[in-house]
């Protein structure tokens, strides 16, 4: 009994697994663990890379090689797609951090109590709605019998309704409003732990705004900002819904360009070939924004 | 700069300023769009022309409100169907998973670790394109070589289901390991000691403490696959989820009908969200959102 107890005790205590029964434990926990990992991440995957590598070369007939790579190269408007789509992903990611960044610190460290719970919550709330629901808002917010125009006509301004939608300014609007939330949860949590006394110290030894947002405030919260942008980076880069309902027919996201490759127009291999390419900027982005800022993949996402 | 600083009267008024422009910016596409299900125009735009609940509950003169307009009604249930399966899911791996991670040692733990966050990392699109094109191939080797046609593999509501899961059991996996950290391991110790069984402990010690975060798991990975849009795109079949069907709307033109089951989505959420904050074990939710 007492032999029984102790056995049982230790494999708690030291949690690992040495007995059969605990090797059984072991594999009985991993199971399901490989089986989501490998069945619906590794493997397919795997299987995205190889399908890029096979080049349809007559009907039913494939052959081995870079030959989608090749045509995503000599096709102007695949590789302007991908460029631009990776240019405006910064943009809007850069545009949404300075638009957080004194709204974060606002809730952070001038709110106080109550008031100061009850913003975060609120930056919370739109977050928990639907994306295509916020997008409808955008439209009718903004297009040539929208809101937005007519209220631009009363007061004056323009002398009839403006088209607002359909351009790259109202893709970038839509693409920062979306991710605002994965930015501003991250600053708040890095602002929030800035001790106060440090920056009246910084005060009292003569520094003003500037230097002290500079050399206090934006060292301390550097894993959150690094945190708040690789995210917002990826998601936006990887979005469908924002760019092709508010761009309209004219704007160009990579993502719309898989979709027509894939769904559209049925070339599997090239449309892995792109899904590839998307594949390897987010994580090159995702990777070099860690080492800029030396941090760990595992804690910025644990932050986020 | 903070209270406790020398603040000019009108660095105050700007910061309030930018604020509430902050918060108008966030709430003014929310606003309008619940506004609009109540004009009674057929064209979500001003002016306003009177109140109306015929887009909600409208059935005559070319006006279909949202309870009358069948493939909507059933598209709420189709996300709802997918987002009950996904949830199960989820809690189920994501529990596993955390045990796994909590109190397993082997080798290759922290590669293990790091790939079950990699999910989080893949955009949308890319997972649902990538599950799409192994399915299609097990499908299409079962049939080539055992004869057999496997329809689950093909584009369609069970595919949904994968690929959502795919990457929401990574948050709640996240959500469930941070509790289980927490966890006092004397407490199962006293018990043991106390002669409970393997199962007395867990039902009576573990489960009580874990149940905030199985709980708070479970409401976020709902919420996130009834809002998922990029993966369920790639792989949906005849059956549209909510998003699917919504967004196919919006672009052959505009309804209010969008408008009002908007409205009810916004209510629906916003109750779950409150019901979740409401909660005492709060932290755990808001941390646990992505």
């Amino acid at each position: 009994m007492a032999d029984r107890l102790r056995s049982r005790t230790t494999a708690t205590l030291a949690g690992d697994f040495v007995a059969p029964h605990m090797r059984l434990a072991l594999f009985l926990l991993l199971a399901p663990a490989l089986l989501w990992l490998l069945g619906l991440i590794v493997l397919p995957h795997v299987d995205l890379a190889v399908l890029s590598l096979r080049t349809r070369v007559a009907p039913r007939t494939y052959e081995l090689g870079f030959g989608n790579y090749r045509t995503f190269i000599d096709e102007p408007l695949y590789w302007h797609t991908f460029v631009r789509t990776a240019v405006m992903s910064i943009f809007a990611t850069v545009c949404t951090l300075l638009i957080a960044f004194p709204a974060a610190w606002y809730i952070a460290k001038i709110a106080r109590g109550r008031a100061k719970s009850l913003l975060f919550v609120m930056c919370l709330i739109p977050f928990w709605v639907s994306e295509t629901v916020r997008t409808l808002g955008w439209m009718i917010l903004l297009r040539e019998s929208g809101v937005l125009p007519r209220l631009l006509v009363e007061l004056g301004i323009t002398a009839k309704p403006v088209e607002l939608l359909y351009h790259d300014t109202t893709i970038l609007v839509g693409l920062v409003y979306t991710s605002m939330l994965f930015m501003v949860v991250p600053l708040v949590s890095a602002l929030e732990s800035l001790d106060d006394s440090l920056i009246e110290a910084a005060y009292d030894l003569g520094g003003n705004g500037l230097s002290i947002l500079r050399q206090i405030v934006i060292p301390h919260a550097a894993p959150g900002i690094a945190a708040g942008s690789i995210i917002v980076f990826m998601l936006t880069l990887g979005n469908y819904l924002t760019p092709t309902l508010l761009g309209g027919k004219n704007s160009l996201w990579f993502t719309e360009q898989i979709y027509t490759q894939f769904i559209t127009r049925f070339n599997w291999e090239q449309g892995a070939a792109f899904g590839f390419l998307l594949l390897v900027l987010s994580t090159a982005i995702v990777w070099l924004g860690l080492v800029v800022t030396g941090q760990k993949f595992g804690d910025v996402m644990r932050r986020s | 700069m903070i209270p406790s600083l020398p603040r000019s009267l009108v660095s105050r008024c700007a910061n309030i300023g930018y604020v509430g422009a902050f918060f108008v910016f966030l709430f003014v596409p929310l606003v309008v769009v619940a506004v609009f299900a109540f004009n009674d125009a057929n064209y979500p735009a001003p002016p306003w022309r009177g109140f109306t609940l015929n887009w909600f509950v409208g059935s005559s003169g070319g006006r279909i409100g949202l309870f009358g307009d069948a493939p909507l009604v059933k598209s709420v249930a189709t996300s709802a169907i997918v987002a009950c399966w996904v949830t199960a899911l989820s809690i189920a791996f994501g529990a596993a998973n955390a045990f796994l991670l909590e109190r397993a040692r082997f080798r290759g733990k922290t590669a293990l670790s790091m790939l079950m966050l990699a999910p989080l990392v893949i955009p949308g699109v890319i997972l649902g394109i990538s599950i799409l094109a192994f399915a299609s191939r097990l499908a299409q080797f079962a049939n080539d070589f055992l004869g057999i046609e496997i329809d689950f593999l093909r584009p369609g509501l069970p595919l949904v289901v994968l690929g959502q899961f795919s990457y929401i059991v990574s948050i709640a996996t996240l959500t469930i390991a941070a509790r289980l950290k927490r966890f006092d391991i004397t407490l199962e110790e006293a018990a043991f000691n106390l002669g409970a069984s393997r199962r007395d402990v867990f039902l009576t010690i573990m489960l009580p403490h874990l149940k905030p975060a199985l709980v708070g798991a479970g409401a976020i990975a709902f919420l996130m696959s009834f809002e998922n849009f990029n993966t369920t795109l790639m792989l949906v079949g005849s059956d549209a989820p909510l998003t699917i069907m919504m967004y196919g709307r919006m672009r052959e033109g505009a309804s209010p009908v969008l408008n009002a089951v908007s409205l009810f989505l916004m209510v629906a959420s916003m109750l779950l969200a409150l019901a979740l904050l409401r909660r005492p074990e709060r932290a755990d939710v808001s941390r646990a959102l992505p």
